[in-house]
């Protein structure tokens, strides 16, 4: 385990891992409010044709992540997602058009021979394979999401809470809703960064909603989400350096199967705190 | 078609005026050239029957509707009481949370602890009777106790204006009771212009300083007195209504008498 520290792939891994862990968190929380979870998802189902692309291209993955969830806010808002709640069948339909290019661009990504394990890392991640060059990018476009998302708290959480409240204090609401999807992208492109474009949605949506079962306070829910996402991200960290030595092939584990496994254990943690605490207080 | 009986002495300053306000959505006119105005200090009636154009109404107030024609001038803030408010338990957002966005909701920034915002929410939550719950998630709060911390939300801004949409709906007759006196003393101690819409107006008569009585989109407005006759009602109606007056309750009802319009 002492390797385990001093290897700078781990450093890496862990610094960028923390910051995405907070982004995702602080997102999470108003996609659970927002119960927009879907569009969250969607955006990481699209964002697998950005992270294919980007391996075309030999720029960074999360350049493509980026570029593909940022297209399909655009796309959302373009399509009044948000405005029209069960536009279901829209986002579906424009989820599947991102799935045929994925499919196509992964395709012509994994026939060339260079770049064999790309459906693998775009799909599930790689937190080992991060590479330094991307450190001030994915630290940037996380500090954008998350001051972003800090600086609207107040409105953001009274135009998730009702609409018709915050249309009466005078809040732009279509403005607000916009503001949030790009903050959501970034999130959703950072998350895909670490567990993989198909697990993104288990890092925003998880950690956020295990916070909400411990806390009544919207502030603390985003505290306890951060250090759930944190947690998870580590600890998977720690148990995919060691899976190393594990059967079958000693060629170690996926960190994102822990880091999904983890979030699903404190969800189910959490949910059990909560039904044992109300019990208590009835 | 809108008309004002015995138009009061012009009071300075109205909170809201109404002129001629129209909807027109697609081939229904949903408002037809509505107006009256919102005295400060007073209880006024938005009555009418389902459909009658009362929440498009107090939409267009809040600025959701555009109107077709016609204005609508406020002064100063708003304080909007929705009726239906669905908001899921695990929602993490306590009454004394929501009540604190009512003061900084517009506000950029972290909602970071502060004393005086505190003494400002408890206050609010004391002037609607809503301490004892105010710690509860507010999606696990009942119908009236939402209501109240709704209330104590548009409060805290010291509005000029309180809309409510359908407040007695979803009450018993006693709480319905308290929310209406309770409404009354705030619109007298804050000089707040309070406007309620309701389909049933008896609940409202001790209350009401003046009525806006909507049907089919058209309005008459004025003293109760002015208003709920039956001559000034079948005019609005266009057929013939009459207002029977029972044991202190007033019941309109179509000519035929087979139908209870209110």
């Amino acid at each position: 385990m002492h390797g385990f520290f001093a290897s700078p792939a781990v450093q890496l891994g862990a610094g960028i891992g923390a910051a995405v862990a907070i982004v995702a968190a602080t997102l999470g929380v108003f996609t659970v409010i927002r119960s927009q979870a879907f569009a969250g998802e969607s955006m990481g189902d699209i964002g697998t044709a950005g992270g294919a692309g980007a391996y075309l291209l030999s720029v960074g993955p999360v350049l493509g992540f980026a570029a593909a969830t940022t297209a399909a806010a655009a796309i959302m808002e373009l399509l009044g997602v948000q405005r029209a709640r069960g536009r279901d069948l829209v986002t579906g339909v424009v989820l599947g058009a991102g799935f045929a290019l994925s499919a196509l661009l992964l395709y012509v990504a994994t026939t060339d021979n260079t770049t064999s394990g790309t459906t693998s890392t775009v799909m599930f991640g790689s937190l080992f394979a991060l590479r330094s060059s991307d450190l001030a990018l994915t630290l940037s476009l996380a500090a954008i999401a998350l001051g972003v998302t800090l600086a609207l708290f107040r409105p953001l959480l009274l135009a998730s809470t009702d609409t018709d409240l915050a249309a009466a204090q005078g809040l732009p609401l279509r403005l607000l809703g916009f503001a949030y999807l790009l903050a959501l992208a970034i999130a959703v492109a950072l998350a895909a960064l670490t567990v993989g474009s198909i697990l993104s949605t288990a890092l925003l949506v998880g950690p956020a909603a295990t916070a909400l079962k411990l806390t009544d306070r919207p502030l603390r829910a985003v505290v306890y989400a951060s250090v759930i996402g944190i947690g998870a991200v580590w600890l998977g960290l720690v148990l995919a350096y060691d899976s190393y030595d594990w059967p079958p092939a000693h060629h170690g584990w996926p960190a994102s199967f822990f880091i999904v496994a983890l979030v699903l254990c404190a969800y189910l943690a959490g949910g059990g705190w909560r039904r044992w605490a109300d019990r208590r207080a009835a | 078609m809108t008309a004002t009986l015995n138009p009061s002495p012009v009071k300075a300053d109205p909170a809201l005026r109404v002129a001629e306000a129209s909807v027109q959505i697609g081939q229904r006119r949903i408002l037809d050239e509505v107006s009256f105005e919102l005295t400060p200090g007073t209880v006024t009636g938005l009555i009418g029957a389902n459909g009658a154009g009362k929440t498009t109404l107090l939409r267009a107030i809040l600025g959701r509707q555009a109107l077709s024609r016609g204005q609508i001038a406020k002064h100063g803030r708003i304080g909007y009481v929705p009726q239906k408010f669905l908001l899921d338990p695990d929602m993490p957002l306590r009454g004394r949370d929501l009540v604190g966005l009512g003061l900084d909701g517009r506000r950029f920034g972290l909602p970071l602890p502060s004393k005086a915002k505190a003494a400002r929410v408890e206050e609010a939550l004391r002037q609607v009777d809503a301490q004892s719950f105010a710690d509860t998630r507010v999606g696990r709060l009942s119908g009236g106790e939402q209501q109240r911390i709704l209330l104590a939300h548009a409060l805290i801004s010291q509005p000029r204006l309180l809309l409510l949409d359908e407040p007695l709906a979803n009450l018993d007759l006693r709480s319905a009771k308290e929310v209406v006196t309770l409404l009354s003393r705030l619109a007298a101690e804050h000089e707040l212009g309070v406007l309620i819409s309701a389909h049933e107006l008896n609940q409202l008569l001790p209350v009401m300083g003046q009525v806006v009585y909507l049907a089919d989109g058209r309005a008459i407005s004025g003293s109760t007195d002015e208003v709920i006759r039956a001559d000034v009602l079948s005019l609005l109606y266009r057929h013939h209504v009459d207002v029977l007056h029972v044991h202190g309750r007033v019941v309109v009802v179509a000519g035929e008498g087979d139908q209870v319009l209110s």
